[in-house]
């Protein structure tokens, strides 16, 4: 960090080296938080045009559950493919996200004081958390598509696929479109700020 | 400054502005047609089209005023009867498209109506002495009102042919209750409602004995007697309240068509009549027939009900009860103040309370003129007891003079009355074929009472309906005729369609009421039953549901039914020989799907669609048993029936709700 703040500007004597620094504990309990709300929001939606569907159908992903009013009506044309309910997938990580969110916040906190590579492991499972999320999403959408019901009834007229994940897609007469949510997007920044606490950037006139 | 935060403040800004980037709200593939562009005069092309095909630049204006292009949404609904189809027709405006029909007096397949045991309990209420009654003659659809204006949450309608008033709900769009008069075999003067549809009015037409019993004709004038029957409508019920319900006795006339009051006529019904004369047709040789004996007089009385006092009459128990029903006698509704008459030009047919409820407008029928009453008047007469002398029942008679406010000469045969925003009346004229404008002239005083203009329809014009035309505010813009006939408008002529054979469709033809001159903008064949009265309400007060609120639904009571089947919960009970089938339909299959009951088996069939999407309709069509049924998203039936034929009879579903409708099929053994 530059030393052009108004932050304490006085040089730091080495004994106070230690000391936590405050930017560094705003963005670790920032990010903290950033990742509690995340919690509540939606990470992850898809919605299906067809001629038949104007209005689209659309299911959204949380950490915890597919949500919508469309969901029930996805999951009906799915099983003339033979796919999977939406929500029998990812069951294990979605009965475990909660817990283990609110654990990375935890360390993320507890990560304020160690200045050795304690810091690097309570604060690394947040910096590589939304990748395991689009990691585990594409994983379970090629699980779906991959594994269609042989005896589903329009099984013959659809080859196995997966999902776009994001942006567009195609799939028999449905036009998809698949992005990220608020939830993905606030852990994402959580993981940026995270990472920037991790970054050993010098101040003049002292070493590291 | 750090550097620090002024990176977070991008980082967090860029997150939000990317996640606000992210829900497209359709795909580019499917983008409606562009709405950009106004159209400032016509291209060749469209010029060309319109030569070529003949087409005047009246026709093209037209054109452009009732096309109405795919997926947009007409502005208004008519709620037309459907005759003797027993049935009601909604239409939409401009287009004159017909949206649906909706099943009331007669059994009627597409909507299962009258095959599922909810709605046979209903045609069975509406029956004659135990009779089912399977076919209506729907006269006067009434929307309900609130402060005299349509709230669209209930449409009325009543069978002329077996004296019957049904209840549809406007959530669904189906029939709820049908209620038999208990005093008459023939209405007419119904449904009309008050600003609050506190009662639904319903008048007797053709006399006859109220106890229903045998009676000579030579009785006619002591044992005939008319009624105007005053059903309580329970609003948060949704249905007439029979018990809460009475009649006001009347002499032996043919009352017609009626109207309530608003405003300063809040508390009156009015109603006219056919035949003072109380003919009794050709009883012999040298008796004139009716068509004759019921014009003999010049005149005829408007009937001036309080309704408001008659409600006082009858809480307060001055009554006779007739089949079970409260009547108030003849003498009770003179004493009490209830029934007043006024002379009006015989045979009249319409009889319609002006926007601001002022007025009373009677058409003549037989009498070129509109009469129209003045409630100011007749509220003065009354109060000072002044009478002219009574009718042979005792029912003092206002002088004509006395409540006659004008009379406007407007052509032949005028027979039925609606209002726009303007101050103007319309009259259907049904011998000129053409409907007539004129001013009312405590509306429009620089104009006065008078003739403003006609337009011709074809052909035999009965009732019009304009836009929300006989409420407190008329929306104006349009107007609907009710043609009888349709003659030569879509038949006939030198190397054209010939005609549909003896059998003609009416024709409702579309009018525009919004300039000068008024134009006819659209014709629509109507082949369904003989269309009698309309009402038009603009689309944005109706509140329907797009699929029922929850899995399992009874529309007859508006809650979930005991009896609805959940997904998984499908399954056969035996109980001696009853069967249960508790059975779900979804796109594509009943479940169960293969039943086997014995012969001689009470086989009661429940199904419930737990489908839930918009437009996801399932029917259900089962041979040599007689069901069709009509499942809408979340809705659920029951059905019941004797396994009297042994064999193996495949059902289906009769809606191709689905790619896989064909196969969404099951079978019924009925083992021997």
């Amino acid at each position: 960090m530059t030393a052009t703040g108004s932050a304490p500007s006085a040089p730091v004597p080495a004994t106070q080296a230690r000391r936590v620094s405050p930017l560094i504990a705003v963005l670790l309990v920032a990010s903290a938080v950033l990742l509690l709300v995340s919690i509540r929001l939606p990470w992850w939606s898809i919605t299906m045009w067809a001629p038949q569907y104007p209005q689209g159908l659309t299911a959204t992903a949380t950490l915890t559950e597919i949500v919508g009013e469309d969901v029930a009506e996805i999951d009906e044309l799915n099983h003339y493919i033979g796919m999977m309910k939406l929500n029998d997938a990812a069951k294990f990580e979605r009965s475990i996200s909660v817990p283990m969110v609110i654990a990375m916040a935890v360390l993320l906190v507890i990560s304020i004081w160690p200045r050795n590579w304690l810091r690097w492991v309570l604060r690394l499972p947040t910096v590589i958390f939304p990748v395991f999320f689009l990691a585990d999403l594409k994983l379970w959408l090629w699980y779906a598509g991959n594994h269609l019901d042989p005896n589903a009834a329009l099984r013959s007229t659809i080859s196995a696929f997966t999902p776009t994940m994001l942006g567009w897609g195609k799939v028999a007469q449905f036009h998809t479109y698949g992005w990220l949510q608020a939830g993905f997007w606030l852990a994402l920044a959580a993981a940026v700020l995270t990472l920037l606490t991790l970054i050993p950037f010098r101040r003049k006139g002292r070493t590291a | 400054m750090r550097r620090g935060p002024r990176l977070l403040c991008f980082l967090v800004s860029a997150a939000l502005i990317l996640s606000a980037c992210s829900k497209p709200t359709t795909p580019p593939s499917f983008e409606g047609p562009s709405t950009g562009g106004a159209v400032t005069g016509l291209s060749a092309d469209a010029a060309a089209i319109a030569s070529e095909r003949g087409l005047s630049p009246s026709d093209v204006v037209a054109a452009l005023k009732t096309y109405v292009p795919s997926g947009v949404k007409d502005e208004a609904i008519m709620f037309s009867s459907g005759g003797h189809s027993g049935q009601v027709i909604a239409i939409g405006l401009p287009s004159m498209r017909i949206l649906r029909t909706i099943a009331v007096f007669t059994p009627e397949p597409w909507q299962g109506w009258g095959y599922s045991d909810e709605s046979r309990r209903v045609l069975k209420e509406g029956g004659v002495d135990g009779k089912e009654i399977l076919w209506g003659d729907t006269h006067h659809p009434n929307i309900s009102e609130t402060n005299g204006v349509y709230d669209g949450e209930f449409l009325f309608i009543n069978d002329k042919a077996n004296a019957r008033v049904a209840v549809i709900d406007l959530k669904d769009w189906e029939t709820k209750q049908i209620v038999k008069n208990p005093l008459t075999l023939s209405d007419h003067g119904g449904t009309f409602v008050d600003p609050n549809t506190t009662y639904v009015f319903e008048a007797s037409q053709y006399a006859m004995p109220p106890t229903g019993q045998y009676a000579d004709m030579s009785q006619y004038q002591e044992v005939f007697r008319g009624s105007l029957t005053m059903w309580k409508f329970d609003r948060v019920k949704g249905r007439i309240d029979v018990s809460q319900s009475f009649a006001v006795e009347l002499p032996p006339y043919w009352q017609d068509l009626c109207d309530a009051g608003k405003g300063p006529s809040d508390g009156w019904v009015f109603c006219n009549s056919i035949n003072t004369e109380m003919a009794t047709g050709k009883l012999t040789e040298d008796d004139p027939y009716f068509e004759t004996s019921t014009a003999a007089r010049d005149k005829d009385y408007l009937h001036i009900v309080n309704w408001k006092k008659a409600e006082e009459v009858f809480k307060a128990g001055k009554v006779k009860m007739v089949n079970g029903f409260p009547v108030i006698p003849i003498e009770t509704a003179v004493a009490e103040g209830v029934l007043f008459f006024t002379p009006e030009p015989k045979s009249p047919h319409g009889v319609d309370v002006t926007p601001k409820g002022t007025h009373i407008v009677v058409g003549g029928k037989l009498d070129p003129h509109v009469s129209i009453y003045s409630m100011a008047k007749i509220e003065e007469a009354i109060k000072n007891k002044k009478f002219e002398g009574t009718d042979p029942y005792g029912v003092p008679i206002i002088a004509f003079e006395d409540a006659l406010e004008a009379q406007i000469e407007l052509g032949m045969g005028p027979l039925h009355t609606v209002f726009d925003d303007q101050g103007y009346a319309y009259t259907s004229l049904f011998l000129d074929s053409a409907v007539a404008r004129w001013s009312i002239g405590s509306e429009r005083p620089q104009d006065g009472w008078k003739l403003i203009e006609k337009v011709p329809v074809q052909y035999n014009v009965g009732h019009i309906a304009a836009v929300e035309g006989d409420t407190a505010t008329p929306g104006g813009k349009y107007l609907v005729a009710l043609n009888k006939w349709s003659l030569d408008r879509f038949s006939g002529g030198e190397g054209e369609f010939p005609g549909t054979g003896p059998l003609l469709p009416q024709n409702l033809q579309l009018v525009d009421i919004s300039g000068t001159p008024m134009q006819v903008i659209y014709d629509m064949p109507m082949g369904i039953g003989e269309p009698h009265y309309a009402q038009i309400i603009k689309a944005e007060r109706l509140k329907s549901w797009s699929v029922y609120p929850e899995i399992g639904w009874d529309p007859m009571t508006h809650s979930v039914s005991p009896n609805a089947v959940q997904a998984g919960q499908e399954r056969i009970e035996r109980n001696g020989n009853e069967v249960h089938i508790y059975m779900t339909a979804i796109r594509s299959h009943f479940t169960p799907e293969n039943i086997t009951v014995k012969k001689g088996d009470i086989v009661h069939w429940h199904i419930t669609n737990i489908d839930r999407a918009k437009d996801a309709t399932h029917g259900f069509g089962l041979p040599a048993y007689n069901v069709t049924l009509s499942l809408e998203p979340g809705e659920h039936a029951d059905f019941t029936f004797v396994a009297d034929k042994e064999g193996v009879f495949p059902f289906y579903c009769t809606e191709f709700c689905s790619a896989l409708h064909l196969e969404m099929m099951g079978y019924l053994h009925v083992e021997p």
